[in-house]
Formats: structure tokens, C-alpha cells, sequence
């Protein structure tokens, strides 16, 4: 099919913000504040972008529980979730912004759940030292996004709903200028110049078969950015959160917030054991209870009793769950119980839990005040990603900038629950101020080549011109099979080379894949050009996965099962040069001497104290 | 294994007709699930609108049996009949399938000023009790699956009366403002004049579709008119909003305070060019 470019409409901004979740919304409304021409590219309809689906809270050092929090407690719990690969400045900029963006939406009209004294009341998570989380029973995802987008509305972005982008494009001398895509219910392409583009694309979870991710995780703004030449970091961490759903099937892989467990709930075998006490690994013990006595005492009482271990970091607690799983002692779906029923009334839990208990009684016939629930492990978070500059978030691409989950380098090989809300706000921000930065910096208009933009038209219309070939459902599902079975939780090296070469296969069956109907709304296409995405992104966790090896946070190889202290210095860095796929250990950014200092007291399991 | 027909509209704005699609019931699936095997096997391209499949987002709304529902939860194992149909929302135009037109709502989403909060205290923090926020909780639980839109036969039978009417959904976002403890706009006259909220003659039906459980009606809607008609008609009432020290903007207040870009477009505030100012048309 041809395309000219009479065939193109062509849309003009200062800064083109690629995803309307929590991270593009926010930058959306720092570049428009400025004055900026601003839009922002939805591929579903605005407000349903995957932060929706968020449930426990916002992690951010308020204080409002316990007074001794602070940023360093937060910054250290963070970096040690994270398994010392985070890139510090990310870190530290996070635990100290993230209160005032807090507080922020509250004054943007947020209603977040009190204290007595009328302050933002804060939750129990998995790896924060202290309840941290505000949150808004369990759609804290929802509050923010309605938040964000009522505010977005209020001044003045522009929303280009079901949009799908393809490429971005770039100048002769390299610099990110523009995007092409096409609106979903026409099939229309659309050119988009830019003066600055932020990529706030969110996850990957789609090419795995179970998946706590919407539709739209595909991966596009890894794609993107890898495609227009930006350097990828640690694309091997991949958290499996460890309480998705696990029947009935069709629903397999649904969150279970890790908020049943802040508020009371315990992970339980088949022999009625609370079996994370037998997987507390040394960083941890000195801080984590040893009894079940002490583990419950502590919900109450944080100054007497340590954590329980069932809010270990999620990579600990999802690599035990899979271990029970696999020596016999699952649940009757292959999951294990996670048991809140019995440890707090049912009012408590349909007040605190709304969305699970509804979730649970209306998908699965179970009533979690009265019975545990099964869960087991779901893909769920990229820890990955383009490698930005914390305080400004820009990419390794001048004029592209990303923040949120597409980036990289905040969590590390793991992140905290919690963590990723506060992440959204704090460097979507951040990425608004830098893209407004660098569009008010550049004189005159941007010029992308118009032939890139045909030419990516063209191919993302070869599936209608081929009569006979796979149908794209057919691929994907493959896909899913492949990534499940052989790049999953515990990985392995003679499977990972054999992912590699499968997706290598579906890669030419992409190519070949045949669409009937026409451009509009037709969801075989889409998912045809959501494809080489979800492809591109596979390869990437493969290619990391091999090459790291050692096992740390996300990242678990079965052959090398502990971590490596040469990998602890290192990013893996890929990269498209002249044309080669490249991956590379490149040293991480070194922290300072006093942040370094945080985690000397490690062995005594005390916080650090803020100094005034 | 029984088997079960899907019968579903398919067509677009130039119109369409009923297709029957035959397939194996599986045990647990919602009907959200057997659309996505019908596009897997039977037809790629049967356009439908989803997103989490988990109640979160709202984009999967349809009408199953004629009853406005998400597909996401919707479970076969609930609909008693062998053969079940599925349409789109008949409220808003056809795209393609399944698939609707509901920028409708974007338009009026813009129509509301924005939350204009007093000031905080003198730490530069705010304070509100829990008591004092449940109930706006509840409104902001709203996921805008528009099922509430889509039921309401004020706009669901008269096409004109879009012109005129916000429908339930922005009644329960009038509603939470009104009742946000920190919001300082009053948006009562906007409710009355252009958003068309005595339209509403109250018959539950957006309460009933809702699947966040919202008490639409009883918690938001009614309270609203109550507080409209004090605001129109009752002297004491009036009296009491003179002496009143706390400042509520009125809507055009606002807009006059707000950047340009704010105010709504002459193409968005299509209720305003229409009505005269006493609210009749």
C-alpha cells in the first residue's frame, strides 16, 4: 500500500508527551504551566492509562505515622530494595521530592485517607522501614490519575485520545523532533513535531502469558526510544510481583495488592505454615521478626517488634513463594493462600480493601473476609529502561526525555511497593521542566524528515497487503508462551539462548503476519504494530538476562544463584550502534560519601536520623 | 463442555446487524474473555474497547442483554441463556463494533471549572477528617465507564438534550466537589443553568448500572438539587450565603480569574450559545 504524504495530517507542539499515565500527565502540566504548547498521546481514551490500576499508595516520607521518617530511611530502604543497582541521584531525588508532590495533589483536589488529626494517613508496605504509603483504600492509582487529569484539563493540554505511536523521528543531526502515529478509530496517520518529546509509555507486561498489565504494556517507549538510538539500562529486571491471582484462569495473573499484607494478611503453604520465615535473607534478618508473635506484635507496635516477613522486598517473597510452589506445597490452582480472613474482621477489610474484596467475590466466588484468597507470582514492573539524567530526566537522545516506568535506574534491580506512584510524580515533573527547558532553549521551528514518516507508514500497512500469513493473535500468544516458559522468574542460560532464538522466529513470522479488514478501529492491526514493540522489548530482557550473570533483585539465574559483587558495579548497557545490537557493562554512577555512609550501620538494623 | 452463542452487533455509523459466533463455555471466563477468543479465532478484527479487564479503568462498557455492563465483569456463569447478546452503547455514535464515540463526555468533563482549594494551614499542609471526606470518597470512586450515561434516558432517548445535560457522571463530579471540604467554587447556578440537573426526574437507573456502586441518585444527585433549589428559591438561604464568611467563587468568577486556556472554547460551551439566561431554551 502506498503512502504519500498527502496522507499524513501533521500536528505542531512545543512538547509532545508520549502516554497519559500518572508520569505524562504530570509533565504535561509542568510544560503547559510554563506557557508551552503541550499534548499528550493516549493510546486508550484519557484516564485509563495503566496508573488506574495502581492500588496501595504513594510512598513518600510525610511523616504523619511516624515522625522519625525521612528521606534518608527512604532513600535507603529504597536503595537496598533495589539491591545497590539504583542510580543514586534518582534515588535520593525521589525520597526527597516525593513528599511535597504529595502533598501537591492533594491541593490539587486528592482525597487520600486520614490520620485522626486530619493529616494523609500512610500504610505498611514491603521493604519501607515505616508506614509510608498514602493511599486511598486500594485505588490510590485512580485518585491520581483523576487528579492529574482534571488538572491537566484545568490548564489547558492538548489530548489526543487512541493514538498509537510508531517512530519517532529525528533530524539530520540526530536531535528527537517529532512522532509518527495513527488514530485508532480511523486508521488516520498523524505526524507530530515537537520541539521536545517526553516518552511516558509505562511498562512491558504484555509479552508474558500471566500479567498484572494492561492492554497497552507493550513496551512501545522502550521500542521507540531503543529505535531512535537511546542507550537501555538493566532491561533484565523485571519484577514478578508475588500476589497476582492465580484462578480462574482467565483472570490468572490480577493484582492482589501488597497492601492485604501491609494491612494484616499472611502468606500461608499448604500445610498451614507461614513459610516466609524460612526465606529471610541476611541483608534483611537483623530487621525482620523472627517470630510469629513478633511479626504480628509489629503491625501495632514498631518500636518493640520487627517487620513481618511477609513484606520482604517482592523479589524475596515471590522467588519463596515460587520455591513452595515447586516442592508441593502450592495451593489446589498452583499459587499459595494469603490469608486475611482470619486475622482481621470483615469490616476492617471491606474498608480498607474494597477493590479486592469485589474483585475476589465478583471474578472468582471468593469472599476474602470469610476464606484466603490463592495467589501466586505476575509479571508486573520493568526496573529497566532508557537511561535518563536524574535531575532533568533526558535521554541519551538530545530532545528526548523519559520518566516513569519506561525509564531506568530509579529502582534498581527491585523496586519497593509504593515506589512507583512516587516515581511518576516526582520525575514526570521532572521531565516536564527539562523537555520545557530544552523547547524554550531551541530557536526556530523543528524540521523531521518527512520520508522517515512515510516510510514507517508504509510498513505498519504491509500486514493488509499480504493475503495469506499468521494472524497477529496467533504470534502474540506465542510470544507470551515463550517469555512465561523460558524468561520467567528463575532464569537459566541454555533457555535464555533458546528464547533468543524464538523470538528470532516470531520476529520473521512478524514480518509475515496478514491483516484482513480496513484501518478503522480493527484490533488485528493494532495488535500487528503493537508487535515489533513487544518484540524488540523480549529481546532486550534476553539479552540482559544472559549477560548478567549473577542473580540480584528481579533478575534470578539459576545457574549463578548468588549475587556477584563485580555485576553490583555495573549497568547493562544496550544500544543500537551502526546498526549492531549492543549490550555492555558500563560502571554505575558513584554515590557520595555521606549517602554511601547511610548503609554502613546495615548489621544493626537502625534507621538513619534526619539531621536539622 | 456446553457450548454458547455470542451474538453480537457489529456494523458502523452507516449501520450494521447482529453476527452469531459459536463457542465452548470455559469454565471461570467473563464475557470479556469470549470476545477476545471470537477476535483470536473467529474474527481479527471485531473492533471492542478494554483496557485492564479488572473493573479499573472502565473501557469495556457494552450492553449484554440489554443490560448496560463492563464485559470485564461480567461472568458467563451469570447470564442464564445459550445464546447472548452484545451491543455497544446506544447512547453515543458508533465507531466501528463495539466501539463508541464518547467524547461527549471529555466535552462536558471541560465544562466543570476546576477544584479551587482555600488556604492551607500554616505549615502549608491541609487537614480534613475522615468523616468529613466519605462521602466524596465514594463519588471519587467513579471509574467513567459511562454506563451511568449511557442508562440515562434523558440523553439515551433525546439526542437534543446533549446540548443541555451533563448526565449522572458529572452530577456525582459536581457532587464531590461540592461536598470536598477544601473546595471553595460555587458551581450550584453552572449545575442548574447550563448542565441541565433538573432534567433529572430520578429514576435510579445510572445507580443501578453502576459497578463501582455508587448511590448516584440517593448520595449525589438528589443532595444537588436540594442544594440548587435552596440556592434559587429560599430566602433564608440567600440570607445565609450573604453572611456567610467563607468565599465561594461563582463559576464566572473563576473563569475570570483562570488563564485564558481554561474558560471553556466557544465549541465546548455549546449549553451557554443555546439557553438564554434564564436558563430556558
Amino acid at each position: 500500500m502506498d503512502v504519500n504524504t498527502e496522507d499524513i495530517l501533521t500536528q505542531s507542539f512545543d512538547v509532545l508527551v508520549i502516554g497519559a499515565g500518572g508520569a505524562g500527565l504530570r509533565a504535561a502540566i509542568e510544560s503547559r504551566s510554563r506557557g508551552l504548547s503541550t499534548a499528550v498521546i493516549c493510546k486508550s481514551l484519557y484516564g485509563k492509562a495503566h496508573t488506574v490500576m495502581a492500588e496501595g499508595g504513594v510512598a513518600a516520607a510525610l511523616g504523619n505515622v511516624y515522625s522519625e521518617d525521612n528521606w534518608k530511611v527512604h532513600f535507603r530502604d529504597t536503595v537496598r530494595g533495589g539491591k545497590m543497582l539504583n542510580n543514586w541521584r534518582m534515588a535520593q531525588l525521589h525520597a526527597q521530592e516525593a513528599p511535597d508532590r504529595v502533598l501537591e495533589l492533594e491541593a490539587w483536589g486528592a482525597l487520600f485517607d486520614r490520620t485522626d488529626d486530619g493529616r494523609i494517613l500512610q500504610r505498611d508496605f514491603g521493604g519501607h522501614r515505616y508506614a509510608r504509603l498514602a493511599h486511598v483504600g486500594d485505588r490510590t492509582g485512580l485518585e491520581m490519575i483523576r487528579t492529574l487529569q482534571n488538572k491537566a484539563t484545568s490548564v489547558g493540554i492538548e489530548v489526543f485520545m487512541e493514538h498509537k505511536i510508531l517512530r519517532i523521528l529525528v533530524d539530520a543531526s540526530g536531535n528527537a523532533c517529532g512522532a509518527l502515529g495513527y488514530t485508532r478509530p480511523s486508521g488516520q496517520f498523524v505526524l507530530f513535531k515537537a520541539k521536545a518529546i517526553v516518552l511516558a509509555t509505562g511498562g512491558i507486561g504484555r509479552s508474558w502469558k500471566y500479567t498484572s498489565n494492561s492492554w497497552e504494556s507493550t513496551g512501545d517507549g522502550h521500542a521507540l526510544a531503543f529505535s531512535a538510538g537511546a542507550d537501555m539500562i538493566d532491561m533484565e529486571c523485571v519484577q514478578f510481583h508475588p500476589t497476582g491471582m492465580v484462578w480462574p484462569l482467565s483472570v490468572r495473573g490480577l493484582l492482589v495488592t501488597e497492601g492485604v499484607r501491609g494491612d494484616g494478611g499472611a502468606l500461608l503453604n499448604s500445610e498451614n505454615q507461614r513459610f516466609m520465615f524460612n526465606y529471610i535473607p541476611e541483608m534483611f534478618r537483623a530487621e525482620t521478626a523472627e517470630t510469629e508473635e513478633e511479626a504480628d506484635r509489629w503491625y501495632e507496635d514498631h518500636a518493640s517488634a520487627r517487620r513481618t516477613p511477609d513484606l520482604l522486598p517482592r523479589d524475596e517473597v515471590a522467588r519463596a513463594i515460587n520455591a513452595e510452589v515447586k516442592a508441593g506445597r502450592g495451593s489446589p490452582h498452583g499459587g499459595v493462600f494469603l490469608d486475611i480472613a482470619s486475622r482481621r474482621t470483615p469490616e476492617y477489610i471491606k474498608r480498607r480493601l474494597p477493590s479486592m474484596y469485589s474483585q475476589f467475590l465478583e471474578l472468582a466466588g471468593v469472599d476474602i473476609t470469610q476464606e484466603p484468597m490463592e495467589v501466586g507470582p505476575t509479571c508486573h514492573y520493568m526496573m529497566g529502561g532508557v537511561r535518563v539524567d536524574a535531575d532533568t530526566a533526558a535521554t541519551t537522545v538530545p530532545g528526548l526525555f523519559a520518566a516513569g516506568e519506561v525509564a531506568g535506574g530509579m529502582h534498581g534491580a527491585n523496586r519497593l511497593g509504593g515506589n512507583s506512584l512516587s516515581d511518576l510524580i516526582v520525575f514526570g515533573r521532572r521531565a516536564g521542566i527539562g523537555a520545557a527547558d530544552y523547547a524554550e532553549g531551541l530557536a526556530g521551528t523543528v524540521d523531521p524528515e518527512v520520508s522517515q514518516a512515510t516510510e514507517t507508514a508504509k510498513e505498519a500497512l504491509a500486514p493488509f497487503s499480504r493475503e495469506t500469513g499468521e494472524s497477529p493473535y496467533r504470534i502474540h500468544a506465542d510470544l507470551q508462551e515463550c517469555m512465561q516458559t523460558l524468561v520467567g522468574i528463575i532464569r537459566t542460560e541454555s533457555e535464555l539462548l533458546q528464547a533468543l532464538d524464538e523470538i528470532s522466529k516470531l520476529k520473521e513470522r512478524a514480518s509475515k503476519a496478514s491483516v484482513q479488514g480496513g484501518r478503522e478501529y480493527n484490533p488485528a492491526w493494532n495488535l500487528a504494530t503493537d508487535l515489533p514493540s513487544m518484540l524488540a522489548v523480549s529481546e532486550m530482557v534476553t539479552r540482559g538476562a544472559l549477560d548478567r550473570k549473577e542473580s540480584r533483585g528481579g533478575h534470578t539465574r539459576d545457574d549463578y544463584p548468588s549475587p556477584d559483587p563485580e555485576f553490583a558495579k555495573v549497568n547493562l548497557v544496550q544500544r543500537m550502534q551502526d546498526g549492531t545490537h549492543t549490550v555492555q557493562p558500563e560502571p554505575l554512577p558513584e554515590m557520595p560519601e555521606e549517602l554511601k555512609a547511610l548503609f554502613e550501620d546495615d548489621h544493626t538494623g537502625q534507621a538513619p536520623k534526619e539531621d536539622h | 463442555m456446553t457450548e454458547v452463542t455470542m451474538s453480537i452487533w457489529r456494523g458502523d455509523s452507516s449501520g450494521g446487524s447482529f453476527f452469531d459466533y459459536n463457542l465452548e463455555r470455559v469454565e471461570g471466563e467473563v464475557v470479556l474473555d469470549v470476545v477476545h477468543r471470537i477476535q483470536a479465532t473467529l474474527a481479527p478484527d471485531l473492533a471492542c474497547r478494554w483496557n485492564c479487564k479488572a473493573g479499573k479503568c472502565g473501557s469495556c462498557s457494552a450492553e449484554i442483554d440489554g443490560k448496560p455492563s463492563l464485559m470485564c465483569m461480567t461472568r458467563m456463569d451469570t447470564l442464564p441463556n445459550d445464546k447472548i447478546t452484545i451491543t455497544p452503547m446506544k447512547t453515543f455514535p458508533i465507531i466501528r463494533d463495539l466501539v463508541t464515540d464518547v467524547s461527549f463526555n471529555y466535552v462536558m468533563a471541560r465544562q466543570i471549572p476546576p477544584f479551587t482549594p482555600g488556604d492551607p494551614e500554616p505549615d502549608g499542609t491541609y487537614r480534613m477528617q475522615q468523616v468529613d471526606i466519605d462521602r466524596a470518597q465514594e463519588f471519587h470512586k467513579c471509574i467513567e465507564c459511562f454506563l451511568c450515561q449511557d442508562v440515562c434516558h434523558v440523553i439515551r432517548d433525546h439526542e437534543v438534550n446533549k446540548l443541555y445535560y451533563a448526565g449522572p457522571r458529572f452530577f456525582v463530579r459536581l457532587a464531590s466537589l461540592d461536598m470536598h471540604p477544601l473546595d471553595t467554587v460555587d458551581r450550584r447556578e453552572l449545575a442548574r443553568q447550563h448542565l441541565g440537573l433538573g432534567f433529572c426526574n430520578i429514576t435510579k437507573c445510572c445507580t443501578e448500572v453502576c459497578p463501582e456502586h455508587i448511590k448516584i441518585t440517593d448520595n449525589a444527585i438528589i443532595p444537588l438539587k436540594e442544594r440548587v433549589v435552596d440556592s434559587s428559591y429560599d430566602p433564608i438561604a440567600w440570607l445565609g450565603r450573604k453572611i456567610r464568611r467563607k468565599v465561594k467563587y461563582t463559576v464566572d468568577q473563576v473563569y475570570a480569574l483562570a488563564p485564558a486556556q481554561v474558560a471553556p472554547t466557544a465549541l465546548d460551551r455549546l449549553p451557554a450559545t443555546a439557553i438564554d439566561d434564564e436558563g430556558k431554551s
